[in-house]
Order: structure tokens, then sequence, then C-alpha cells
């Protein structure tokens, strides 16, 4: 009901809406900043459309205000290349080879026979909240949509190269799924995580998230879930796993998805010549979502601010609100702690200033690391993580 | 288990339910085409006849002003790497059409703030 409220709030500062409203202004700077909201898509419910063909729909942020968990309906969508709209399950077999000792071709029976597990984790964009770099950059021009939190269901990566026999010499995985290219000679979508990483016991192979069937643009039958990295490396509609001896060259892991290798992934803008390196891991992240950035609302002298967070690689420790811009700050309540790579629920009540008010949230990790209040730029639009801020106006 | 007592509170499904196979959906399409810019403007011809078969015009649409030597940039990306079939005596009518787009998006957005 909250979520609905705000969401009405939101319309009416885009555009006269009835009843719903058909666009949503993302407040991108320089424009252009509306997008339409569709429900068109196969399984998915009212969402933000960023591109029909290959979709990218991003998720409303009332979303978030509604459960640490995200819909399966809501969850945001990004192909790069064309995919299968049609998938018979008995016939799918997921292909494990190259440095193996037993080439695999195992049917989702056989997967599911393996031992269960799950986790937690937040889904997000390499790219997600590209939109609000500055200077712009081009891409994908996401608002803070491009994510998702879901509890993901399979089997551990580890059990499935065990069944295979993993032979001396292998040094990295690469993934691949069932997207192709329009043009044959394009980069097939490809990405590679070390040996080392694909053992850990927490990478895996889901089939559900949220305890249902993988909607099918999010990746069914089964996709590769790496917590803690960006969603680049989880790979959907997962049918090929290659045990490799050698470094990956392939476009997807050498050209595409690299950030600085500063240690923030930030560099000046303007900046040619700069070593770069594959994105990898999350950094915490923490937005408010009962109010929403550019809404008008009466003024209340105790504001209600809550929202999510999430740490990145690890728990969240703290979340502090400010509404003064940051001069002063208070700690939230935390909500619930479903895991270490989960979104995290944040409450708290403000005094509301008279007139305008800019709202801060900042997330501190369990492993200490604060956001930081100034961004980070780089070429690519990864990797943000600053404290976001929400600007209100009472009336 | 905590996580599951979260979802279960969040009212979504615990119980992991079978696949309905085989799964099929239908994908909506994008007719929208590149618009005329105007009497004396590029015309949209080379752009509609070229980059609309891989992807939807809103991926265009959507990206910030840019500058003629970003909009190159993403024209040569889309040949070199993700071999686009866009004849290259099809560039310039390509960009002078992107990037007259948006010059009309900066002069607007510069009206609009003064």
């Amino acid at each position: 009901m909250i979520a609905r409220r705000h969401f009405l709030t939101l319309a009416a500062s885009s555009i006269a809406a009835p009843a719903l409203a058909a666009f949503v202004d993302l407040r991108l700077r320089g424009g252009p900043s509306h997008r339409p909201l569709t429900a068109a898509f196969a399984d998915k419910r009212r969402m933000i459309l960023q591109r029909t063909t290959p979709p990218l729909l991003e998720t409303p942020l009332s979303v978030f205000d509604a459960g640490i968990f995200t819909p399966n309906d809501r969850f945001y969508v990004r192909w790069h290349w064309p995919f299968p709209t049609e998938i018979d399950a008995r016939a799918f077999r997921l292909r494990v080879d190259g440095h193996v000792k037993a080439p695999l071709a195992l049917s989702l029976a056989d997967i599911a026979a393996l031992p269960r597990f799950e986790i937690a984790a937040v889904n997000q964009c390499s790219g997600n909240s590209r939109g609000f770099f500055e200077p712009r950059v081009p891409g994908a021009q996401w608002g803070h949509g491009a994510m998702g939190n879901a509890l993901w269901s399979g089997v551990r990566l580890r059990d499935v190269l065990a069944r295979a026999g993993v032979k001396d010499g292998a040094v990295r995985l690469r993934f691949s799924g069932m997207d192709e290219p329009p043009l044959p000679e394009a980069p097939d979508f490809q990405k590679s995580l070390s040996l080392d990483h694909a053992l850990d016991g927490e990478v895996m192979l889901a089939t559900h998230m949220n305890g249902a069937p993988l909607p099918l643009m999010n990746g069914f039958p089964l996709r590769l879930v790496v917590p803690g990295w960006f969603s680049t490396y989880w790979v959907k509609m997962l049918d090929r796993i290659e045990v490799m001896t050698g470094r990956d060259e392939n476009y997807w892991m050498a050209k595409a998805y690299l950030v600085p290798s500063t240690p923030d992934g930030g560099i000046t803008p303007g900046t040619r010549d700069f070593a770069r390196q594959p994105i990898s891991t999350m950094v915490p992240r923490a937005f408010i979502t009962n109010v929403i950035d550019g809404s008008r609302r009466h003024w209340q002298s105790a504001l209600p601010v809550g929202g999510i967070a999430f740490g990145g690689t690890t728990g969240v420790a703290r979340v502090e609100v400010s509404a003064d811009g940051g001069a002063t700050w208070r700690d939230a309540t935390l909500g619930p702690d479903a895991g270490r790579y989960s979104f995290r629920r944040f409450d708290t009540v403000i005094a509301a200033p008279r007139g305008t008010a800019r709202l801060l949230a900042r997330c501190t990790s369990t492993a200490g690391v604060v956001q930081p209040l100034a961004g980070i730029w780089n070429p690519g639009g990864y990797l943000r993580g600053q404290v976001e801020a929400v600007n209100v106006e009472f009336i | 288990m905590r996580v599951r007592l979260i979802l279960l509170a969040a009212g979504l499904a615990i119980a992991a339910a079978p696949a309905p196979r085989p799964v099929r959906i239908d994908l909506p399409f994008d007719t929208t085409q590149f618009a005329e810019l105007g009497a004396g403007a590029p015309a949209p011809d080379a752009i509609n006849n070229n980059c609309l078969s891989c992807h939807s015009a809103e991926m265009v649409l959507n990206q910030p002003a840019l500058s003629r030597m970003e909009w190159a940039g993403e024209v040569a990306k889309m040949r070199n790497v993700y071999k686009a079939p866009v004849a290259e005596t099809d560039d310039a009518a390509i960009i002078d059409w992107l990037t007259a787009m948006s010059e009309r998006r900066n002069n607007a957005g510069a009206k609009a703030g003064s």
C-alpha cells in the first residue's frame, strides 16, 4: 500500500496520470529521463521499459520498499543477445567439458539429484545507476533498479564439478548460456571465474528463485549465482561449463566489463591510458525507498525514512540516515538478517525540516567499508556506490 | 530457518514447485522508427535501415546527448565488435542523424534551464 502511494506520487511529478502511471521519471541529469512502464512482458508485472529488444527491464524503486526479497515478477531483466523463447526442460542438458576426467551432459533431473543448496543474494547489474554518472557515459541508462534480491536455490557448482573430475592444471571455468548473437561472428556471451572461486561452496547453479522456477527471462532453466559479485557473471540459461588451463581471452572478459585498476575503480574523466581489470565484487549501497527523490509531500514533524541496504561481499553492519545533507547522522534500526549477501531493511524516524530536505542513507558493511559521500567515475559507468540523495519538498 | 520465515512473511512461495514444460513465452515487438528531425536536418533513412535489426530504437533514444565523436565510436563498435552489417558508406548519414538529435536535445535542455 505504501509502495502504491509513492508510485502515484512519483507518477504525478512526471505526467498528469490517470489511476496508473504510464511513465516514470528516473531523474537523470540532462535527460532523457522518462521511461514507459510496461506490463507487456511474460511473467512480469509493471516494469520500467529501458529497451524492448533485447529486453532491458528495470525494477521500480517502490518494489524494494515492499520487502527485502524482490518478487520474481518484478525482478529486473537484462539481455545482451537474443535468447530462446521456448525451452523444453526435459531436453535441456548442461555440458561440462574441457580439462575434466569425465565430460558430462547433465539433465535437470541429474542436477536435482545433487545435494540442495540455497542462499539469499543480491543480483546487481554492473551498470546499475549508470544514468546518474556525471559526465554521462553511453550504455544502458539505468536508474537504481537494475538490481534485486532473491533466495536462490539449486546446487553448488563444486558438487557439479566433482562429478566431472577437474584435472590437474585447471585454473578457470568459463560459462556460457543459450543466448546467441544475431551475427554468428559476433562474440558469444561468455564469462569466467577462477577455479578456486568456483569451488568456494557458495557459487551455485540455481533452478529456482524465491521458491519458484526461474522466469524464462531471468535465466530458466538454470543460471549461475555468484554471491557478492556483479550480475555479469551470473550467466543465464547456463548450458555449458568449460574447464580451462589458461587465460580467458574472450571479448566479455578481456575487453568488456573492465574497470580501472584503481583502489575504488574510479578515474578522472578524460583519462585515456590506464590499466583495466575485469569487474568483480560489489560495494556497499543503501537506498531510501519510502520517500521518492524529487517528490513533494505534506510536512510532518516526525518523518519515517526507510529502505534497503546491502554490504557488497559482506553483511550490513550499520545504516545511518541524515536529513540535513550529511551534517548530522542517526542510526537506523536494521531489519531481519537474511544472510550476508542479502538486502537488509533499515528504518528510522527523522525530524523533518520545513521547506526542503536532502535525505541521505549511508551503509557500513560488516567488513567496515563505509559508503563514500563523493562518487567515482569511470567510462563504463560501473561500480557506483556513493551515498545517494533523496530530495523532498514539504508543503 | 530464518530466511524462509522472511520469505513466508513476504507472502512468497517456499515450495520448490516443478517447472511446467516446455516453457514458452512471447516477446513484445517495438516498431518505433527513428524520426525525421525536420526540414534541412539529416534524414533518418540510413539509421532506420541499419540500426533496428538487432536492437529496438529505445537503446539509441535513451542515450544522453553524445558528441559526434562519441556517436562515431558507438557506430564503429557496433560494426567492429558486434559485427553489425552496416555499410561504411552509410556511416556519415547515421552519425549525422545521431549528432543532430543530440544537438537538438542539448538546445532544448539549455532553453528549459534558462
